[in-house]
């Protein structure tokens, strides 16, 4: 609780410096706000006991966590390589990591990994029209 | 009434029907799953309803929606697992009618309930709408500013259970809404010198982050084995309803009622709608002891408000731009990048889309009675698909609906980073949707409050002035000031004791 206070009243301090006077008016007011409220945030997580404030954070184990944390990769390995090695390639890893994650048996991950990016791609590049990265496939295309 | 005849043919379309049609089969599994809500439903159906005509994308957000929030109740009756947050509020009711062996009666109730509180919280839309967009019509920017604050207001003061985390909520909000050069003066702000960041944060991957990677997220840390559902052929869902709707029509009118009006309410859903309304109708009842141990009233009530309220959501959405809910503040997204911006001009431009959005609400309350009942007879398998197959396709799906709406992996970067945010505001225990409100609303805010600055030339008066504005600015600072004001008076009702 303590934690995400601090952090709240921190954030807010980049957003204090107004620029023009028009424009830097309504960020100077949720400065001002964002401060205030951090500061009310602080006071009162003083006041009670720490941890009473309720954290409802149900305990998580270490499996569960790194779950999350091979999600929160897969996204980002999907921003960093689909342009180089193309949709059809980095889509179907970064979907066998997250089954994975989520415990799915490797056999029916796989499957599923690679019908999940075909009917994507059916869907989305061939009925919506959306420009896909192509990346190393290129040449195939 | 030409308008109406031109409404009529641009729904029953084969596409728009087929629309519809699929999008409710989508609403009502997705609703069915728990875990996916219908807020969820909505944010991962605008990719695709940004290549459609404005009709059917509406049709198709009203549609899933619609069937979403009933579909909710299937597995909170069979599972204990409310499927949506609005159905959570009788999930234990609903459970043990199915205990002591009446499934049928509390899936059939939240059926039709649900069909007759949509319809409730849709004729209000349509009746109230239009008169309320008239008023608005004379409206200036004193009056928007109001609203706006209004909006704020209600989200914060009247949704929320912690007013702080809800003022931090919508202030950052606002904040994200600052980014980009879309701003009275033009100049940049917060850019960081990105030429991505110049146009502003978009909202659609902000929303797809906010409500879909943030929900799979969850999913990841709160791995939960779903229960066997009981093997038993169901019977005849709707006997019965008859009487029910007989014995239990004030409770109807009055979930109903209450239903719309907390949907109106801007950052209030159909989940805060349910869960008042169970409360209320446990409050009112004749036999409120029978409650919570498998009684039929709090699920009747409680089942129409939560899609009443789905109407309801609408009528400040349509008329003056400023969401009810969650679903509806994406669906003002897609209005306005359908050109369709909301607010009173459309009622007298394009009648004809406001009412064909009118005739697919109630297409969509209709067509629930037969889709429902062949919901539930497939709930079985249904709930038996694993979660942990459906969470990494959504992923996909998320990254490529975000990454289509402008063809850039930058709109991916912003969902992946709002549904961190998100996830970790709902850890500490921050209501997303003020945020939400701030950013939808942030744009408006500023626009309205500089220039109405710029016409009472500086000076702060003028903003009470006009009747209007005038009373909607006294009863925004009334709800401000009755914490303090009601501190003030309990400290002075204490001091004598």
């Amino acid at each position: 609780m303590l934690g995400a206070v601090v952090l709240w009243s921190a954030s807010s301090f980049p957003a204090v410096p107004g620029q023009k006077l028009g424009a830097g008016f309504l960020p100077m007011l949720i400065g001002a706000g964002l401060l205030l409220c951090g500061l009310v945030l602080v006071l009162r997580g003083q006041r009670s006991p720490a941890g009473s404030s309720a954290q409802p954070a149900p305990a998580s184990t270490l499996r569960d966590r790194a779950s999350a944390l091979a999600i929160i990769v897969a996204v980002v390995a999907y921003i960093g390589l689909a342009d180089r090695l193309g949709f059809l390639l980095v889509a179907p890893l970064c979907l066998l990591l997250v089954f994975r994650a989520l415990q799915v048996r490797w056999a029916l991950a796989l499957g599923w990994a690679i019908v999940g990016t075909l009917v994507v791609h059916l869907a989305f590049y061939k009925l919506l029209r959306v420009p896909l990265p192509w990346g190393l496939l290129r040449p195939f295309y | 009434m030409d308008a109406l005849a031109t409404a009529f043919g641009m729904v029953f379309q084969p596409f728009v029907l087929l629309v519809i049609l699929l999008s409710a089969l989508y609403g009502l599994f997705v609703g069915a799953i728990p875990g996916l809500t219908a807020t969820m439903a909505t944010a991962l159906l605008v990719p695709v309803t940004f290549f459609m005509a404005p009709v059917p994308a509406v049709a198709a957000i009203v549609t899933a929606t619609a069937m979403a929030i009933f579909s909710g109740d299937i597995p909170s009756a069979l599972l204990r697992m409310p499927g949506t947050p609005a159905s959570a509020a009788y999930t234990d009711e609903a459970f043990k009618l199915t205990k002591k062996g009446q499934a049928e009666l509390a899936l059939g109730a939240g059926l039709v309930f649900s069909v007759l509180g949509g319809i409730f919280g849709v004729l209000v839309l349509i009746l109230a709408a239009p008169a309320l967009a008239e008023v608005a019509l004379k409206f200036s920017s004193f009056e928007y500013f109001w609203l706006v604050m209004l909006g704020f207001t209600s989200a914060i003061f009247i949704a929320g259970k912690d007013v702080i985390k809800g003022c931090v909520s919508m202030l950052l909000g606002l904040l994200i809404a600052c980014v980009g050069l879309e701003n009275p003066a033009g100049a940049p702000r917060y850019t960081f010198g990105n030429a991505e960041l110049m146009g502003g944060i978009s909202l659609i991957p902000l929303m797809i982050g906010m409500f879909a990677v943030s929900e799979v997220l969850r999913f990841a840390l709160a791995h939960v084995k779903p229960e066997q559902v009981a093997d038993r052929p169901f019977g005849n869902v709707f006997s019965g309803m008859g009487r029910l709707i007989k014995k239990y029509w004030l409770q109807l009118l009055r979930g109903s009622a209450l239903g719309t009006l907390v949907g109106a309410l801007p950052g209030a859903g159909a989940d805060i709608a349910a869960w008042m309304s169970y409360a209320i109708s446990k409050r009112f009842s004749k036999e409120p002891e029978k409650f919570g141990t498998g009684h039929v009233e709090g699920v009747v009530e409680a089942g129409a408000a939560n899609n009443s309220a789905l109407g309801g959501a609408w009528i400040p959405a349509l008329v003056f731009g400023i969401p009810g809910d969650s679903i509806t503040a994406i669906a003002i997204g897609v209005l306005y990048m359908k050109n369709m911006n909301p607010g009173p001009m459309l009622f007298v431009e394009n009648p004809q889309n406001i009412y064909a959005v009118f005739i697919v609400f109630l297409l969509a309350q209709l067509l629930m009675l037969p889709l429902g009942w062949m919901a539930i007879l497939a709930a079985k398998r249904i709930l038996r698909i694993p979660a942990a197959l459906l969470m990494p396709l959504i992923l996909l799906f998320c990254i490529v609906g975000s990454f289509a709406i402008n063809n850039s992996m930058f709109g991916v970067v912003i969902m992946l980073l709002a549904g961190l945010l998100a996830f970790c505001m709902e850890r500490w225990g921050f209501p997303v949707a003020p945020t939400i409100l701030g950013v939808v609303l942030g744009t408006l805010l500023e626009e309205h409050f500089f220039s109405s600055l710029i016409k009472a030339d500086g000076q702060l008066l003028p903003f009470f002035e006009r009747p209007i504005a005038g009373a909607l600015g006294a009863i925004t600072l009334l709800i401000w000031l009755w914490p303090l004001g009601r501190r003030l008076l309990q400290r002075g009702a204490a001091r004598p004791s």
